[in-house]
């Protein structure tokens, strides 16, 4: 290497501290409606999910997405656009998440995100709906004989960074009066690996990841297990930008319609057949007769494609991670509300 | 007191004794190389080749002792190609080929010249600069002849990083020759930016400036102006290599003896003939090694932009390995076979701008 | 022309170059302004105060959920000094040690020289730090099950544990259920930055000190070894005195250079300043805050590097002529 000249003393960062200045408070909304018209005009809907969750989101081989937050997108782009498939996935980071939809790289973020305080009321974004009610919890090789958090004193633990799981996981220690010690990644790739190579005791993320990592990323699912403790509240759910009640209104209320349907047993098969058929909610969820679609700037049948095209909630749930999945977890917090659950849409009229 | 010099040393013993075991340290220090060879090389063989399996036999490589090379012979598509769709790979391997050859072409040229000197490269290389990108972008891109569109954020893998190395040092390089001769130049002022650009620029680590390029830029100007992130992340990659190289440049602008520029001067040149006719030629010249090396600085410096999510060669192997339970355990042999590639790039690179640091001066 | 017209040019040249400077740089911040607002982002360095909320798992000092984001920077910072500090002084040691071998008159000793130089140099850092992290956390047993190197000396994938003075008296590390309990920790994360950042600037700097040595004049070692100095003398009272002032700024240089690279512990996991930022950037939101921090800490440690390596080079240079 070339032995440099003397360097000079480094002018402070002048352009980027005017610029911190020059920064106000206050939020102005964007124009509303104007998301729709964007994606219309765009012909897809520009979708952030994660890289790789099973269940959730992720690739096959194929490039072929699936998962429950996959298929929200797509019930979307059937109501919105009339085609399930005119999605363009944008798989993000949990660090990229936010900063993907505030800067309009992305329409809606779909990615296992927990609906909290602080992200929707600061960072430019709001959460529509929830699709997975969750809660964090610890994945441990058996080999280790834990049968409880509590018993993970002085502990590594392996956690992706940028998470409500990494405060979390601060908060129920401390609360516990138990020292842990976190090892912290930016990516899930990373994080995960180095748990799967023994840098860790336990590793902790949300209760359904825990599942599908266990099924489908462990070399031997009956080595590890799942703890019982869940230590957190995670409601997961999609979100948009801030500013576009109309697009905020029109994710909001595709992900209620997929609820209702399975409250009205509305399935994908028999969808057409009850669009005809004698029960006025089912034909106003359809589109027959009442036209709810007028309200969200769509046409009437915009909650039959969505129906159509990924099922109603219960087949999506069973589709990606209940019985007719690897992950086969219980429906339980996310049963509907008349069956014991927390799944529950207002009125659809 | 009188030494007389060592008697030459005569046949294979004597030259041993003489180089091996030439007083208490070097003899010290042959005993412990040969030492640890002993101890570290059979098991390193063992590992690398007797006990390695070969093919992609998941099954064979578990009961297997040593390295899965089997990993290399299943993924080296994703690593080598990152997510660009399966059946369209052929676009990339041409591309990187075209690319590759068009660097290749570039090193010879000097060695080609100096054989031939009555050789005119420089319209070919020329023509191989403006070919090659084009034809590269067109395979990679597509959406024209026929060949289906593939959005930047597929692209991935030796691809990838080849583009963000080459189109750096291209775009790096004019950029650095003015900000060089700016910081040399009469004018104050210019003197003054040149200097805190290329000094803050040095001051900062790459990652951080990734970020901000992948990050925050969105965050800051309209999205009509936000261009795709694989080309804000080559801009970050670009001002950064252009400030190293700059530094290179004047260092190398400095080196010219002051005797050419009085000459120039007395030439009646002014300060632009000067730069042009007199000292840029003579500057590049000396500079060609520390611009050579900061091509290689700047191949092995595009493995980070993983950290914001783009998929070149590491990134692309973390990739391929990581979300697959069954090649996951094989990372070190990944690591080891990407860790070839670069090699042999670099290695090929610092060796051929050595050959421009002793190649005559014409 | 002549130079006065020149000159006039040349002063309008520069200011409509400013001018032109500032403009744009007025309009970024405007825009950039407008655009955050209209997104509704907050922003402001008001966050520092609250409490960070996460832990940070090693350091120089203890760090509590409950404490300010401020003090998790502090943090952060000091682990990247934690790790630059002793990196650049075994960097120093290694890279001078190998670069005095590259010329060695031992075939063998020259040539794992530079074997080293040219493999490490001619490989991305991020990949040696990968390799390394791998190694010692896959290839090692679990905390649990550590390997006692020495008595009380534990390595395992939980990281090295080492006797310590703690409290006025040895804390010795024993096997707890999980992990190593006292004594002091290196965690795998900190020894697979050290040892990566400690191999590739050595390089550098055995190149920097080969070429230093090398620039000392033939005649020079002639007249040292006419005097009947030993190659061992003639290194330590000849050429080094000779090369050590030249050689200060390609190593202070190197010395920055491995203090930007620490950088790259984001991507294995060690709670340096960068990491720490980007995870309150993701906690908070504020990307330009955390992300202008960063740069200006760094520009502050470098301006400091510099001055330091200024005054070592005229010490050094008056020492030589003393």
């Amino acid at each position: 290497m070339t032995p440099s000249p003397p360097r000079r003393f480094p002018h402070p960062l002048a352009p980027l501290a005017a610029l911190a200045a020059a920064l106000c408070l206050h939020a102005l909304p964007a124009q509303a409606g104007a998301t729709l018209d964007a994606i219309k005009k765009r012909g897809e809907i520009a979708c952030g999910v994660s890289s790789g969750v099973p269940g959730f989101s992720a690739a096959d081989d194929k490039g072929q997405w699936r998962g429950l937050d996959v298929d929200v997108c797509r019930a979307i782009a059937a109501a919105v656009l009339g085609d399930a498939t005119k999605v363009k996935w944008v798989p993000l980071g949990s660090q990229q998440r936010f900063s993907a939809l505030q800067a309009g790289e992305v329409d809606i973020l779909s990615r296992n995100t927990t609906w909290t305080l602080t992200r929707d009321a600061s960072l430019g974004i709001s959460f529509a709906a929830v699709t997975y009610y969750d809660g964090q919890g610890f994945l441990v090789p058996k080999r280790f004989k834990v049968a409880s958090a509590l018993q993970l004193k002085d502990a590594d633990i392996c956690v992706q960074s940028g998470t409500t799981t990494e405060k979390n996981l601060a908060d129920y220690f401390r609360a516990q009066g138990i020292r842990v010690k976190p090892v912290v990644f930016e990516k899930f790739d990373a994080s995960l690996k180095a748990f799967f190579n023994g840098r860790c005791v336990a590793y902790t993320t949300d209760a359904s990841s825990l599942a599908g990592i266990r099924a489908g990323e462990a070399p031997n699912p009956d080595d590890y297990a799942i703890l019982p403790e869940l230590i957190s509240k995670e409601p997961l759910g999609p979100a948009v930008r801030r500013g576009d009640e109309d697009w905020l209104a029109i994710v909001k209320w595709v992900v209620f319609a997929l609820i209702e349907a399975e409250e009205l047993g509305v399935t994908r098969d028999n969808a057409e057949a009850r669009l005809k058929g004698k029960d006025p909610a089912a034909g106003r969820l359809l589109g027959q007769g009442e036209d709810l679609g007028k309200a969200l700037g769509l046409d009437a049948q915009w909650a039959y494609r969505a129906v159509r095209a990924v099922g109603n909630y219960g087949e999506i749930f069973d589709r990606n991670l209940g019985a007719g999945s690897p992950l086969k977890l219980e429906r339980g917090a996310n049963a509907l509300w008349n069956k014991g659950g927390l799944m529950y849409a207002p009125p659809l009229r | 007191m009188k030494r007389l010099p060592p008697p030459a040393p005569i046949g294979l013993l004597p030259w041993l004794r003489s180089r091996l075991f030439d007083g208490p340290a070097s003899s010290l220090a042959t005993v412990l190389i040969l030492l640890a060879a002993a101890w570290l090389l059979p098991g390193a063989l063992r590992w690398a080749v007797s006990g390695a399996v070969w093919s992609a036999d998941a099954e064979a490589c578990r009961q297997a002792a040593g390295a899965c090379w089997g990993m290399v012979a299943e993924k080296y598509r994703p690593i080598l190609f990152g997510r660009y769709p399966y059946e369209a790979q052929w676009r990339p391997l041409c591309a990187t080929a075209l690319l590759l050859a068009a660097i290749v072409f570039s090193l010879l040229a000097p060695a080609l010249t100096r054989r031939k000197p009555g050789l005119r490269l420089w319209p070919w290389l020329g023509a191989a600069w403006v070919l090659a990108p084009a034809g590269f972008l067109l395979l990679m891109g597509g959406g024209a002849f026929g060949l289906a569109a593939v959005p930047t954020e597929l692209w991935g893998g030796l691809p990838l990083t080849l583009l963000l190395a080459t189109a750096g040092i291209a775009t790096a390089f004019p950029l650095a020759l003015l900000v060089a001769l700016g910081r040399s130049g009469p004018l104050p002022a210019v003197r003054a930016l040149c200097a805190v650009y290329v000094e803050t620029v040095r001051s900062i680590p790459l990652v951080p400036a990734l970020f901000l390029a992948s990050f925050l830029i969105p965050l800051l100007v309209p999205p009509r102006l936000s261009a795709d992130v694989l080309l804000r992340v080559q801009v970050a990659i670009t001002l950064f290599a252009a400030a190293y190289l700059a530094e290179a440049i004047r260092g190398a602008l400095a080196s010219v003896p002051d005797g050419q520029r009085q000459a120039a001067a007395a030439l009646g040149l002014g300060w632009w003939g000067t730069q042009r006719h007199i000292l840029l030629p003579q500057a590049l010249r000396a500079a060609a090694p520390s611009i050579a090396n900061s091509f290689v600085n700047l191949f092995k410096d595009t493995s980070l932009v993983v950290v914001v999510g783009l998929y070149e060669l590491t990134g692309s192997l973390e990739l391929a390995l990581s979300g697959d339970p069954q090649w996951r355990s094989y990372h070190l042999e990944g690591y080891l076979f990407i860790g070839a590639i670069y090699w042999l790039g670099c290695y090929a690179l610092s060796r051929a701008s050595r050959r421009l640091e002793f190649s005559p001066r014409a | 022309m002549s130079a006065a017209r020149t000159g006039r040019a040349a002063w309008l040249l520069q200011i409509a170059l400013f001018a032109a400077l500032a403009a744009g740089a007025w309009w970024l911040a405007g825009t950039a302004a407008e655009e955050m607002r209209a997104r509704g982002i907050r922003s402001g360095f008001d966050f520092f105060a609250q409490p960070a909320g996460f832990w940070i798992s090693e350091g120089v000092f203890e760090f509590d959920p409950a404490e300010s984001y401020l003090k998790a920077f502090a943090a952060g910072l000091a682990n990247t000094l934690r790790v630059a500090l002793p990196a650049i002084a075994a960097a120093l040691l290694l890279g001078t040690l190998v670069g005095i071998g590259r010329l060695a008159r031992n075939p063998l000793l020259r040539g794992l020289c530079t074997a080293y130089v040219e493999t490490l140099r001619n490989i991305p850092l991020l990949l040696q730090l990968f390799t390394w992290y791998y190694l010692l956390t896959a290839m090692l047993p679990p905390a649990a099950e550590a390997i006692e190197l020495l008595p009380h000396v534990f390595l395992g994938s939980g990281g090295l544990a080492l006797p310590w003075v703690a409290d006025g008296g040895l804390s010795l590390p024993q096997r707890g259920g999980f992990a190593i309990t006292g004594g002091a920790h290196l965690s795998p994360e900190y020894l697979a930055l050290f040892i990566g950042l400690t191999g590739y600037t050595a390089a550098y700097i055995a190149e920097s000190v080969r070429g230093g040595l090398q620039s000392v004049s033939a005649g020079q070692r002639q007249a040292a070894a006419a005097l009947g100095l030993t190659p061992r003398q003639t290194l330590r009272l000849v050429t080094l005195p000779q090369a050590l002032p030249m050689l200060v700024p390609p190593l202070a240089n190197q010395s920055l250079n491995l203090l930007k690279n620490s950088s790259l512990a984001v991507a294995i996991g060690y709670p340096e300043l960068v990491s720490i930022a980007n995870t309150t950037l993701n906690q908070t939101g504020r990307a330009v805050e955390c992300i202008a921090v960063v740069l200006a800490v760094y520009l502050l440690l470098c301006a400091v590097g510099i001055a330091i390596a200024h005054a070592l080079e005229s010490r050094l240079r008056h020492w030589e002529r003393a």
